[in-house]
């Protein structure tokens, strides 16, 4: 195989370094004279949490300009779906937001149902619920733990990795898979929940507020952690509105504004819950609103776990021309065995049309949009994923704060560079 | 404070902009009004500042491929669906107030695609738009970073684009890049 020789062309080595001329206009004047200083900062600061590289301009100490960039942790994943059938599409979307792969499931399931107009039984629904908010923990959990870890205080990591390690040991119940569950998939769920499962989160739901409490004495009256949280990375309502935030980072700038309200599926319109909102869009408020979030996460799993002791029925659509036949009608049923074969090779047609489908993941706002071929491949498949969003408003949301508060931004607008970058 | 009544979008738009307003689509839904690619970015800043409409939050912006031949004459599905040209834009916007969703879609011609940037109305745009120019290749005119998003800065093509190979690809470096775009079979080069 050809090597190219080095040293090379000037003009060679330009294509691959880049220079300032390329950034004329996106940093100040001040950083092509070298009055300010530009600092990479990733893609591989841990507090990038995965692969983000941001370049900032630096006044002192002080950020002037944040140009971040992304695409580090591309894999095509809206690409390789446009080759796949509907069906066969669903584990790549696990990989995109792999802190709430529940959350993509039902992103992507919920924009096929619409597309096929498919409906889901009530007992999927709540099985849906229950995975949704235990996803919703989970997340949480792994934000607060490096949320902290960012800021000094070491000590609560241990303590959320302890939490969520239950809640993925429920999830491997469920599907068999700790993180890449494949959980939800359209018309339902995979399964119904197995027997052990309903005293295990039972038992979860028991503990749980305890440990919540736990996090918050550590973390809510710290005076180093006020101080570090409290007036930094302030997102004005009218700001959050324009760069199109959602979920915490937009309720944190009191925007009364969830999906699972505003816009509700999967039967969220019959739990009874609140909508925890900030008041001053800093650090501090986005974090007590995940706290909360926590206790309202639970009050709908109480009464989801409730409702699943006594609703009874299918867990997926009997749709046998979009839902596979149950294994035990293989053995009696020829038209069972017609579907399965069909559906496991061929999959199924869709309208060759488009729809938009939005959901409330913890980060915000994740939209799926399917393009339809009339055949059993989608034409185009884009996923609006909040990460994406929030990533592309941190120049605005970091300008003017300090070098070590650029840490505790990037923490507490919750990224996660999977879902960025897809 | 009272809240204005709701208007409805659709004839909103057909009193201001008449002609340019193409198509009007009810799927699932999801109405989608197809307007003329020159003015897509006066009807977004119309929807969002009218009253009665407030379309406050641009959602999703996301583009789709007809090619082959699911576009203009060729076009043999359904009747009630408008396709003139090969790539169409579709912006996504929510109003909070009223708490709806339009899809505003405008379409770009397969030789030259360009489209005029709607970050002026929605900073939200600039990087789901420029996630489109990266992957689609639809130039954004006005847009104030042209730079590539997703893919690296010297990659060749646009792969989301219906006629770029999916799979097989081999992983580029600096020192195979130029043999690899030698046997690349790209369908329109």
């Amino acid at each position: 195989m050809a090597v190219a020789e080095h040293p090379q062309s000037i003009e060679e080595q330009r294509r691959w370094e880049g220079d300032l001329d390329q950034l004329r206009g996106l940093v100040s004047e001040r950083a092509i004279t070298g009055e300010t200083m530009l600092l990479n900062m990733g893609p591989h600061h841990p507090s990038t949490h995965g692969v983000l590289r941001l370049l900032l301009e630096l006044d002192g100490e002080q950020i002037v300009s944040c140009l971040p960039d992304i695409g580090f942790l591309h894999t095509g994943i809206e690409k390789s779906i446009e080759d796949k059938s509907y069906e066969k599409a669903l584990p790549l979307t696990d990989r995109m937001d792999y802190l709430s792969p529940m959350s993509n499931n039902m992103a992507y399931a919920a924009a096929v149902e619409k597309l096929l107009d498919l409906d889901v039984p009530e007992r999927g629904q709540i099985i849906r619920v229950v995975c949704l908010e235990l996803a919703r923990c989970a997340s949480h959990l792994v934000w607060l733990g490096t949320h902290a870890i960012d800021m000094g205080a070491m000590s609560v990591l241990l303590y959320a990795f302890r939490e969520r390690e239950r809640i993925l040991g429920m999830f491997e119940m469920l599907s068999g898979q700790r993180m890449m569950s494949s959980y939800i998939r359209p018309g339902g769920v995979w399964r119904d929940v197995p027997d052990d499962f309903l005293p295990t989160i039972k038992q979860f739901l028991n503990d749980f507020p305890y440990k919540v409490d736990d996090y918050e004495a550590l973390l809510t009256k710290n005076p180093i952690w006020k101080d570090r949280a409290q007036g930094v990375g302030v997102i004005e309502p009218d700001v959050a509105l324009a760069y199109g935030m959602t979920g915490p980072a937009l309720r944190g700038s009191g925007v009364n504004w969830d999906l699972r309200k505003a816009q509700p599926y999967s039967g969220y319109e019959t739990y009874d819950f609140n909508v925890p909102l900030g008041e001053h869009g800093d650090v501090y408020d986005r974090y007590l609103i995940r706290i909360q979030e926590f206790r309202e996460s639970m009050k709908i799993l109480n009464q989801a776990v409730a409702r699943l002791e006594t609703v009874s029925g299918p867990f997926r659509s009997r749709n046998n021309k979009y839902c596979p036949p149950l294994r035990s009608e293989l053995g009696q049923s020829m038209e069972a065995v017609i579907h399965h074969f069909k559906l496991w090779t061929y999959g199924y047609d869709a309208p060759d049309d488009e729809v938009y489908n939005a959901i409330e993941s913890p980060r915000g706002e994740i939209g799926c949009y399917i393009h339809g071929t009339g055949a059993n491949k989608p034409r185009r498949v884009h996923f609006k994923t909040p990460s994406f969003i929030h990533i592309s408003a941190l120049p605005v949301v970091s300008k003017g704060y300090l070098l070590a508060d650029m840490v505790a931004i990037i923490g507490s607008v919750d990224i996660v560079l999977g879902d960025c970058d897809r | 404070m009272e809240i204005p009544a709701a208007r409805d979008p659709v004839s909103a738009v057909r009193e201001v902009f008449g002609g340019a307003l193409l198509h009007v689509k009810e799927f699932r839904g999801d109405t989608t009004i197809v307007v003329q690619a020159k003015r897509a970015a006066e009807v977004l800043d119309f929807l969002r500042v009218s009253s009665g409409l407030v379309y406050n939050m641009l959602s999703d912006v996301s583009a789709v491929d007809y090619y082959p031949n699911d576009y203009g004459d060729s076009f043999d599905g359904d009747e009630t669906d408008y396709r003139p040209e090969r790539f169409a834009v579709s912006y996504h916007i929510l109003s909070m107030l009223y708490n709806r969703r339009l899809r505003v879609k405008a379409f770009a011609a397969d030789d030259d695609p360009r489209l005029p940037t709607a970050t002026v109305v929605w900073p939200a745009a600039n990087w789901l738009e420029r996630e489109i120019a990266d992957m689609m290749g639809i130039v954004f005119e006005g847009h104030s970073d042209q730079r590539r998003l997703l893919m690296p800065d010297d990659w060749y093509g646009h792969p989301h684009r219906r006629d770029y190979p999916l799979g097989k690809e081999t992983v580029a470096f600096s020192f195979n890049v130029d043999e690899i775009h030698e046997h690349k079979p790209f369908a329109r080069d």
